[in-house]
């Protein structure tokens, strides 16, 4: 291990380190601290220029309430739900059906395709931008969720089936030349095969995905406008523009946006880690 | 009905013949259709659009290479291929920073898993809040940075009003969650350094610098690897901190390719398709040579299994 196990360390670094990681944790996580603390305060601290120091009085209940009743959170967080949901079905489902295919198949053009998934997922968006937006208008899914959801499922489709591909590529290939010699048809083995084999990366992938397009923003706002359809990361610019100076608002308000990818994060922690850094260890 | 059954035994014989062939293609179908639809056809169709004018609306001008003439003659073009620069070199400090955190954390004491995940939590935030709150640590009157910066002694100063900061600023900002995705590789990496090559090293008196840098940093190259390409992509794509925190301003002094695109295309400066479809493509093309170098490094790889 390196660097040297604490264990075998002097006693005095030993003190030393236990203090300094509380202390180095609260220098990292300052910024978000600071939200937290600016979302229970009262707006009065704010007029009387009190924004670094303790909270005069605990206002958390009261501003948490108000960004649920008096704004539009709830319907952009509705919106959110109902965005990703199915993308994170929509492009495991595909990607599970691709990664099976350029894993477990032999053929001239697989390294091709997969080329392609991968390239494609590195693309920057803005090459993407004017003609997907025209091809969404076109459908007549401007401003729809449906619109949203089509796009992100194919384009996350090229991340998923990287991580599927090479998932399924460590299995041991010998299960299916058995069920091959058994006669088991191509379908079912990968149904009854190869897919419970999958779960790990199924459960990785879907919290992967969650997380990025909780989080996306830049298609939000170029395929979406206005309340009805558009995610709580715009949500939250226009609650800013609206609330400008309200700072126990918008800190409540984000915080609530950035709760569901949090929770799933602590709930799934040992998926979303190994889904992050497939291929950082060999 | 007899030759019906032969029939049927003729059909199933060639599927059961063919169907190792057939069936990747079946699988392959929808992805592929989604992806080409999506993805790969809209990439030419913006190389088609940048020889256009168009507002989005009427009807699309044909003007050859005009578009990149005026790019050519554009300052506001240079100052984000600058920014773009600036980005790429600055994001790039979220990989020896995610190492330094990594080595910190890489320790068996009471909670460290803890740690280690509370450490990660940037990464998993929106940049939108991250940006939020770090608008207000900027902020000229109240924010906490110069609060901190009078402790010392410094005057005060407006980061993100500032042309010559403003930048900087926003870069510190996408570097706090990038460093953790950076560290989070390197623990993982860390994890299976060969034990035996430590002890080694240990041996021939090698300790501190010496047995990070030859010892520890070789074995960590996959981790490595993909740190880069993750920093590089994400330093290319930044889009959502520019546009919270500075909207491109001052006088677009913090734009960036893929902001300036997006304003000269969808906002009510003009609604300049062909103009950004242009912009576009010049950020495509130094993306596709990092995703070159990428896809090659992985076909080596590939061949050497």
């Amino acid at each position: 291990m390196f660097p040297t196990p604490i264990e075998r360390t002097p006693r005095s670094w030993q003190v030393t380190y236990q203090a300094f990681l509380p202390l180095a944790l609260i220098l990292w996580l300052l910024p978000l601290i600071a939200v937290a603390i600016f979302s229970v305060k009262p707006d009065s601290d704010f007029a009387n220029a009190n924004y670094w120091g303790w909270p005069s009085e605990f206002k958390g209940f009261s501003n948490y309430w108000l960004v649920f009743t008096a704004s539009d959170m709830p319907q952009y967080m509705l919106n959110s739900f109902k965005i990703t949901i199915p993308t994170v079905i929509g492009a495991v489902a595909l990607s599970c059906m691709t990664g099976f295919a350029l894993g477990i198949y032999k053929f001239k053009a697989n390294i091709w395709i997969f080329f392609m998934f991968v390239a494609g997922n590195f693309v920057p968006f803005q090459i993407l931008m004017v003609p997907v937006r025209d091809l969404t208008l076109q459908l007549g899914l401007y401003n729809t969720i449906t619109g949203l959801v089509l796009f992100h499922v194919a384009f996350q489709t090229g991340f998923c089936t990287l991580f599927m591909r090479n998932f399924i590529r460590a299995l041991p290939f010998e299960l299916i030349e058995a069920a091959r010699v058994e006669g088991i048809s191509e379908w079912r083995i990968f149904w009854f095969v190869v897919l419970p084999l999958m779960k790990p990366a199924i459960a990785a992938l879907s919290v992967l995905m969650f997380t990025f397009i909780w989080n996306d923003y830049f298609w939000a706002i170029v395929l979406t406008q206005g309340v009805e359809s558009q995610p709580v990361t715009a949500g939250i610019t226009s609650f800013n523009a609206q609330y400008r100076a309200a700072y126990h608002l918008m800190s409540a308000g984000s915080i609530v946006a950035a709760l569901p990818p949090v929770a799933m994060f602590f709930l799934m922690q040992r998926h979303f880690i190994a889904g992050l850094t497939l291929g950082a260890v060999k | 009905m007899a030759q019906a059954s032969v029939a049927q035994d003729h059909q199933s014989s060639w599927w059961h013949r063919n169907q190792q062939q057939i069936t990747p293609w079946l699988f392959l179908a929808p992805g592929i259709l989604f992806f080409l639809f999506y993805v790969i056809f809209p990439i030419f169709q913006s190389f088609n659009l940048s020889l256009y004018e168009w507002d989005g609306l009427g009807q699309a001008e044909y003007v050859g290479l005009y578009n990149y003439e005026e790019l050519y003659w554009d300052e506001a073009f240079y100052t984000s291929l600058k920014n773009n620069v600036i980005w790429l070199l600055l994001y790039l400090l979220a990989i020896p920073a995610g190492l330094f955190i990594a080595l910190f954390l890489n320790q068996t004491v009471t909670g460290i898993r803890l740690y280690k995940s509370l450490f990660f939590f940037p990464f998993v935030i929106s940049q939108v809040v991250v940006g939020l709150v770090f608008t207000w640590f900027y902020d000229p009157t109240f924010g906490i940075l110069n609060v901190l910066l009078g402790a010392v002694g410094i005057p005060p100063m407006n980061v993100l009003g500032d042309e010559n900061w403003v930048t900087v600023g926003i870069i510190v900002a996408g570097l706090w969650p990038q460093t953790a995705y950076c560290m989070i590789l390197y623990l993982t990496g860390l994890n299976a350094v060969d034990p035996e090559q430590i002890e080694a090293g240990r041996l021939d008196g090698a300790k501190g610098w010496k047995m990070l840098w030859y010892i520890i940093v070789p074995q960590l190259r996959p981790a490595t690897f993909i740190a880069f390409v993750v920093t590089i992509i994400g330093a290319l794509r930044s889009f959502d901190l520019i546009s919270v925190m500075t909207n491109g301003g001052p006088f677009g002094a913090s734009r960036v390719l893929s902001f300036y695109m997006f304003e000269v295309a969808l906002s009510e400066y003009g609604f300049r398709m062909g103009y950004g479809a242009a912009i576009a493509v010049v950020l495509f093309l130094i993306m596709l040579a990092f995703i070159a170098y990428f896809l090659w490094s992985m076909y080596k790889e590939e061949k050497a299994r």
